[in-house]
């Protein structure tokens, strides 16, 4: 069925009976050419492109849960391609460009919504820092300004300017940043998929890798042995887990990340805001409420929760950059675990084993990368070489020293 | 008026007067907003989310879907404030939101014309066309739509605080199982926090006027406060909140300490967030009434019968004037009658089930309580004017539609037990289908739950329960305890029949009326395939707004259940999350806002160097002297220009004590520091020192810094002001993990000493006027790179370094901190003949970007010792961190950008860190770029801009020229590559 | 997160700095094989969903190395102990 005003309209006037699944509740085949592991964005997004673009239409998608339950459902919704190093800025300002066609190849609204993205920074160091950045992105063909206190005063007057500890000197912007509804894109790429034959298959965990000699062949799951030709794996947060049932160990972490937002509020901030003197970002969403978050907890977790420490941290964060928000009560908040890598920069990849694919260690930055994840992700299981924009994502780097270290702290995930 | 003459927990010697959208009403101490505006017979409160319908006041707790108003003005205005919460105080002024023109004609209630379009996830459909009308046009319209309440318009005014509390057992809820909890814990001698979210203890007791030990119950709450207050080991807080367990028997609270006051008292907080450390907890936190939905149930007047009750009894305050009870359990039936024999005129029950207990039905007749079995509100009636409230019912019961006249309904579809804080470590809460609810699954470490927030109902049970626990918990920590005498309570049966949904009722059945997600939403829900319980919330939105789903959750998914065929159990919750209600920002900041955000470092000199008129920066937790300005001077650029020249040309000084510095003491000293640093250090001579750079174990550069041994096993370093804690963190590891074999001791000195650096050709002798006789500083005593020990200003030890980051010849003096001050005084009393000159930071910056030196603009983390132009520093003789990785081929490529110096071709051009290097004639395109403009400065002595940075092939590429690309800047134009070294390049000024 | 540190005793995880993981052993760096060696050591993680080792340096404390076994799934922390043993 077509999204449309017309069936709106339709539906309206037939008290909304005609509605069809958004996708299907499919029951696993006994083979498939590719299984992709994991129904959140990137996986999803991979069915969709290998359909879409390859061609490749006997492909299944298993998640162990719900799709989108995993960290394609607890994030903030960002989305940028405001990177520094060459290995990264080419892929997500493909992702940007992704994004912004999505909604229209998809006919679903993922209220994909370019309001902007503004880095503040608090010194001539970070202000030097952020205009190499800049100049970087435009390198890349993506948008930058550089504002100085004044610009940013003449976007967010209520910002704390005249007060503040670390005084707001500036900040990089990037017009065509901004956010998108995260289930949304999850069930217009799931609606996508299945239409051109993809079967999802939710509830369904995948407990082993069938082999044949050293290539893999399958999986072994909750709902039964399932064939494939391919098996990629797209399960950032528990990407360690799965590469342990190939025998693999990889330059992960998986740490928790925690998600806040507030009461629905009228309109108040328009894009988003990142803090330069603490760990604070912030946007508000389309309901209207306020979605902020900063740092990770820092300890290796699968817990999906995390402590008061960093809700502290990120709230103290909140009130030094706009105080007027103190009143304001948090509605929720939530955890994801995250696979943190050694670089802080992902992998998309040949698993060792012929036959396993890897995209994995998105660390907290999965979602802006979600379309350019699927698009490289599938170029990469239906033709076996890297897709132009995502060269550097090489599980060798690690060994050959070609690391894509934006934050320059090295092989420290919690860091990153 | 609707306020009984008599009863009620109100103090009616103390009326306060309130205002609500602008008009003037009256209320009582011991009144929330609702229970006032109640009295007052306001009914029209709020409007709802979506479709802008007319609310009024739904409950009598934190469970409030509608009544949400802007409590308060200016400053202090807080949006989404639950009327059900706040405490009446003289002069509160609160108004609706979400309306406009004013909350009776609301414009956008048009949006309810609409309803029939605008189902769950229309938006999901739609707005797609053409795309760049999104942010343009549709979603503007969204935005204004959105959104509750607003925002203070300025700063909070008000301050908050945090603190820690530690006790044996914390008791969640001060109602009858609490009180018995923290009774018997305290007895115990335990130290016991009674947390209770009200301003007043009791819970359930307050709102209902049954007997215990055969006196009224209130009796039993004041004699049980009474005890509870007399012991030393128990402490109670009301008006605070536990929302969350975290790892480790940690608690969050905040407690409210004065938004029951006007305006706070001065200095005392609004509220604080406790961070409560417990052994033992056990959760009494009650359980939560949920309706039945019906088309129309949303209309004001609607209301669940607990809370009208709680009204009744605990307010005095009658919710209407002609009362009616729908409802499906026994709980509302005693709601309903003990209502009516307050004086409530309740006029009929109606009751889904065909049967009642003969007990019940006997009241009810003996009260002239029409009562209507196996019925179902079908239709609620309201007049036609806009922003009207309930004026009647339809009721169908045995085949027959009848019409009833009644400005208030009183629901009740059950009750659920309060498990929120049960699944805050993951723990999933089970059904019970014998009282149609979820009760707690698994429970964090530590706690336990007891009363009704377990599922038990009756105030026996609930009695007992609380007692057990309270000494259970106490009796883990190895305390004696001793059994609670239970008092005597009436029988209570709950005798539940699960109803949740009157199926073809007319019009609208809201299921989470805040967010306006109706029954039929969850039907198209289901038919578009989002049924497991997490898509069914994402994407209706159902439970998602500030009531946190409260009365909706479990009724919106029992729909489902109904719909799927599942079991309510088997189709389970959603996940409850922290904050169990939600809790304010400026809570969690505490005091960290402003200039308090962050602790603030002041340098030793900092005093000193204020009183000379010095402009500070802020540098990491650091204020440093940027420059000193002095009169006549028109920008910075002049000062820093006239500081840079007179340390060349004569004297100068600045405070480095933020640099970190470490001491080592131990006969492995040496070896450790030839482990860590990439160069040898073990055979360092005594009173030398060595420039040292580290890497981490990826052969990155982690710092740099001069390390000076001061005797056989006794090295000090300093290390970059940015990475001391990180630097000392670093080399403990090594000690205690890597090397514990190595005999050497750490110890962090960055803070015992001030450290003051003095460049310049009379450096010597400005020094050598404060030093005592003894302590020599000529070129023989203390050459390049030397280090002693000696003494300063009669008699202050002092460590005096040879060593010069300027270029120049210079020196750095070491005094305890407590000396700083005065070591620059003397220094500066010493110079005056040489017109010693105060410099900042800037001219520190601009002096080592003369010399060369690289600085916290290279030490990105990204770079290795040989991208700056350090690599041959590394012995090749022996192991150090980092050696083996930065053998990678990545690390390794001689073709990284490494450490060159620019000049514009024109030299009136100024450079701009943060460029890029392209190769001129080449494109602006990633491919092409080599590198980028790591430091600039205005050099006073060659009279142009200069800049270090990171090129390509640089060393190479000296004397050709590269395009510096700065398009966020709007610049663009060749420069020069040069050497990394603008001045004295065979380093002869600084061994003078 | 309350860590049991064996010197100051149980104190609020945010006084501490994580490291991770506390099995890995730095390699031997004159071995033959110790470019491999030290890729694992440095980037290779068991990450486990369950019992981990880890280090955990008391930072705002007695600046001591503590290897704290703690589960990653419910934070159960069931043992803390010095790094380096005997001291």
């Amino acid at each position: 069925m077509r999204y449309s005003f017309l069936s709106l309209l339709r539906n309206g006037l037939s008290g909304q009976s005609g509605w069809k699944p958004a996708w299907r509740d499919a029951s696993p085949k006994p083979s498939y050419d590719v299984i992709i592991v994991g129904g959140g964005g990137h996986g999803l997004a991979t069915a969709y492109y290998l359909a879409s673009q390859h061609g490749i239409r006997n492909v299944a998608v298993i998640e162990k849960g719900y799709i989108g339950s995993g960290n394609a459902g607890r994030n903030t919704t960002i989305i940028r391609s405001n990177y520094l190093l060459p290995g990264n800025e080419p892929f997500y300002e493909f992702s940007m460009k992704l994004w912004e066609g999505l909604e229209q190849e998809l006919n679903y609204n993922a209220m994909v919504s370019q309001r902007g993205i503004l880095n503040l920074y608090h010194s001539d160091a970070q202000r030097d820092a952020y205009a190499r950045r800049g100049n970087a992105m435009r390198l890349n063909g993506a948008d930058s300004e550089l504002l100085d206190t004044e610009g940013v005063r003449a976007m967010y007057p209520f910002l704390d300017f005249a007060n503040a500890r670390f005084p707001i000197r500036g900040g990089l912007l990037q017009r065509r940043a901004g956010t998108a509804r995260h289930d949304a894109v999850v069930w217009g790429y799931a609606r996508g998929a299945d239409r051109l034959g993809v079967d999802i298959i939710q509830n369904c965990e995948v407990t082993g890798l069938i082999r044949e000699g050293d290539v893999v062949t399958g999986v072994q799951t909750t709902c039964g042995e399932i064939r494939a030709g391919k098996v990629g794996l797209a399960v950032a947060g528990s990407s360690s887990k799965l590469a342990a049932m190939a025998g693999m160990r990889l330059p992960i972490e998986s740490h928790v990340l925690q998600a806040f937002v507030s009461e629905g509020l009228k309109p108040l901030i328009d894009g988003v805001i990142t803090f330069g003197a603490g760990h604070f970002y912030i946007s508000q969403s389309d309901k209207g409420g306020l979605v902020f978050g900063g740092d990770i907890d820092g300890y290796n977790s699968y817990a999906q929760r995390g402590n008061l420490p960093v809700v502290e941290d990120v709230c103290e964060g909140g009130m030094a950059l706009m105080p007027r928000i103190g009143r304001l009560r948090l509605l929720r908040m939530w955890g994801g675990i995250m696979d943190m890598s050694m670089d802080g920069s992902p992998i998309i990849d040949h698993a060792p084993l012929p036959g396993l694919y890897l995209n994995a260690g998105w660390c907290y930055g999965g979602f802006k990368a979600t379309p350019a994840s699927g698009w490289c992700f599938a170029h990469l299981l239906a033709k076996d070489e890297p897709h132009a924009t995502g060269t550097a994502f090489r599980l060798d780097r690690f060994r050959t020293g070609h690391l894509i270290d934006e934050k320059g702290v090295g092989a420290q995930p919690n860091l990153h | 008026m609707s306020r009984l003459s008599s009863g009620g927990l109100i103090d009616r010697a103390r009326p306060l007067s309130f205002r609500f959208d602008g008009k003037g009403y009256q209320g009582y101490e011991g009144d929330t907003l609702a229970s006032a505006l109640l009295a007052n017979d306001v009914r029209l409160v709020g409007r709802s989310f979506k479709y802008h319908r007319p609310r009024g006041i739904f409950s009598a707790g934190p469970e409030e879907p509608n009544a949400l108003v802007e409590l308060r003005e200016g400053a202090r205005r807080e949006p989404n404030t639950r009327a059900t919460l706040v405490e009446l105080f003289d002069g509160l002024a609160a108004s609706s939101q979400n309306r406009w023109p004013s909350l009776a004609l609301d414009a956008l209630s048009v949006n309810g014309l609409l309803s029939p379009f605008l189902g769950a996830g229309f938006y999901y459909k739609t707005f797609m066309w053409p795309a760049h009308f999104w942010e343009k046009l549709y979603e503007p319209v969204i935005r204004r739509a959105a959104g509750l309440g607003r925002a203070a318009p300025e700063e909070d005014p008000d301050h908050y605080e945090k603190a820690n509390a530690f006790c044996d057992v914390l008791v969640i809820g001060a109602g009858p199982a609490g009180l018995m909890a923290a009774l018997a814990a305290g007895r115990a001698g335990a130290r016991v926090i009674l947390a209770e979210e009200d301003f007043r203890v009791g819970g359930r007791l307050n709102a209902e006027p049954g007997e215990i030990d055969g006196a009224p119950a209130g009796e039993f709450v004041a004699a049980t406060l009474a005890e509870l207050c007399s012991l030393d080991n128990v402490r109670i807080m009301t008006r605070t909140t536990v929302f969350g367990v975290y790892d480790g028997g940690a608690y969050g609270a905040v407690e409210r300490v004065s938004d029951h006051l006007a305006t706070p008292a001065p200095f005392q907080p609004r509220q604080v967030l406790w961070r409560i450390q417990a052994t033992r907890a056990v959760l009494c936190a009650g359980a939560t009434e949920r309706p039945i939905v019906f088309g129309g149930n949303d209309r004001p007047g609607v209301m669940l019968a607990g809370a009208a009750a709680t009204y009744v009894h605990r307010y005095a305050a009658l919710p209407g004037k002609r009362l009616a009870v729908f409802a499906n359990n026994d709980a509302a039936w005693r709601d309903a009658l003990a209502m009516k024999a307050a004086g409530a005129n309740v006029e009929a029950i109606i009751d889904i089930r065909p049967d009642i207990a003969a007990p019940l039905a006997r009241e009810a007749e003996r009260q002239g309580v029409r009562t209507i079995l196996g019925g179902q509100v079908v239709a609620t009636h309201s007049g036609l004017l806009p922003g009207a409230t309930l004026s009647g019912l339809t009721v169908a019961a045995n085949g027959r539609t009848e019409r009833l006249a009644a400005d208030t309904l009183a629901v009740s579809g059950g009750w659920s037990p309060n498990v929120h804080l049960t699944c805050h470590h993951g723990g999933k809460p089970t059904w019970r289908a014998d009282i149609a609810a979820f009760v707690p699954g698994s429970t964090p470490p530590g706690l336990t739950v007891a009363g009704a927030a377990k599922g038990s109902f009756a105030l026996a049970d609930i009695l007992r329960e609380g007692a057990e626990e309270g000494a259970t918990a106490a009796a883990d920590l190895g305390l004696a305890t001793t059994i609670l005498a239970l008092p005597p309570v009436a029988d209570e049966r709950y005798a539940i029949t699960p109803f949740w949904h009157v199926a073809g009722s007319k019009g609208p059945a809201f299921v989470d009326q805040q967010n306006d997600v109706t029954a039929k939403d969850i039907g198209i829900a289901h038919k578009e395939g989002f049924r497991s319980v997490e898509h069914l919330k994402r994407y209706t939105t159902l439970g998602m707004a500030t009531d946190q789903g409260r009365t909706s959750n479990v009724t919106g998914l029992a729909i489902m259940a109904e719909l799927t065929g599942a079991g309510i159990g088997e189709t389970g919750t959603t996940i409850f999350r922290p904050p169990y209600t939600p809790v304010a920002l400026g809570a969690f900041a505490g005091h960290h806002r402003g200039q308090d955000f962050r602790p603030t470092r002041l340098t030793p000199t900092h005093d000193w160097a204020a009183s000379l008129g010095a402009v500070f920066i802020e540098t990491g937790p650091w204020l440093r002297a940027q420059y000193f300005p002095r009169d006549g001077e028109t920008d910075w650029l002049e000062t820093v220009n006239r500081e840079v020249k007179a340390v060349r040309a004569s004297v100068g000084l600045i405070d480095v004590s933020t640099f970190g510095k470490i001491d080592l003491q131990g006969p492995d000293a040496g070896a450790f520091l030839d482990r860590v640093y990439i160069n040898t250090f073990s055979t360092l001579a005594i009173g030398k020192a060595r420039y040292g750079v580290m890497l981490r174990e990826d052969g990155m550069v982690m710092d740099d810094g001069t390390t000076a041994r001061l005797g056989e096993s006794h090295y000090v370093m300093t290390t970059t002001t940015a990475n001391a804690g990180k630097v000392f963190q670093h080399l403990e590891f090594c000690l205690q993990v890597l090397w514990p074999e190595l005999d050497v001791t750490l110890t962090s000195v960055s803070e015992q000493w001030a450290q003051i650096a003095l460049a310049g050709p009379r450096s010597r002798e400005v020094l050598a006027r404060i030093v005592d006789a003894g302590t020599d500083v000529s070129n023989d005593g203390l050459p390049f790179m030397g280090a002693i020990a000696g003494a300063v200003m009669g008699g202050v030890p002092a460590r005096l370094f040879r060593l010069s980051f300027s270029g120049e010849l210079g020196f750095e003096i070491a005094v305890p901190a407590r000396h700083g001050e005065a070591l620059a005084k003397a220094l500066m009393a010493a110079g005056e003949t040489f017109g010693i000159t105060p410099y900042g930071i800037e001219a520190l910056g601009v002096l080592r970007i003369e010399k060369g030196h690289v600085s916290g603009n290279e030490l990105t983390g990204q770079t290795t010792a040989a991208d700056l132009g350090l690599g041959r520093m590394a012995s090749t003789k022996k192991d150090h961190i980092g050696r083996v990785m930065a053998a990678r081929p990545g690390i390794a490529d001689p073709e990284r950008p490494s450490l060159v110096g620019f000049r514009p071709v024109d030299r009136t051009q100024r450079l701009r860190a943060g460029a890029h290097f392209l190769t001129p004639g080449k494109a602006a395109e990633v491919g092409n770029d080599e590198g980028y403009m790591t430091s600039v400065a205005y050099s006073p002595h060659l009279g142009h801009w200069i800049g270090l940075g990171l090129l390509k092939d640089g060393p190479e590429r000296i004397g050709y020229r590269v395009r510096a690309y700065d398009p966020v800047r709007g610049n663009d134009f060749e420069v020069e590559v040069c050497a990394p070294g603008f001045i004295d390049p065979k380093g002869e000024r600084l061994r003078g | 997160m309350r860590i049991p540190c064996p010197y100051c005793g149980a104190r609020d995880a945010h006084e501490f700095a994580y490291l991770g993981d506390a099995t890995v052993t730095r390699p031997d760096p004159s071995a033959a094989d110790a470019p491999a060696a030290f890729h694992d050591y440095v980037y290779l993680r068991d990450n486990p969903a369950g019992v981990h080792q880890e280090l955990w340096y008391h930072a705002n404390g007695c600046r001591r190395w503590v290897t704290v076994t703690r589960d990653t799934r419910t934070h159960a922390i069931s043992s803390a102990v010095f790094t380096r043993s005997g001291s």
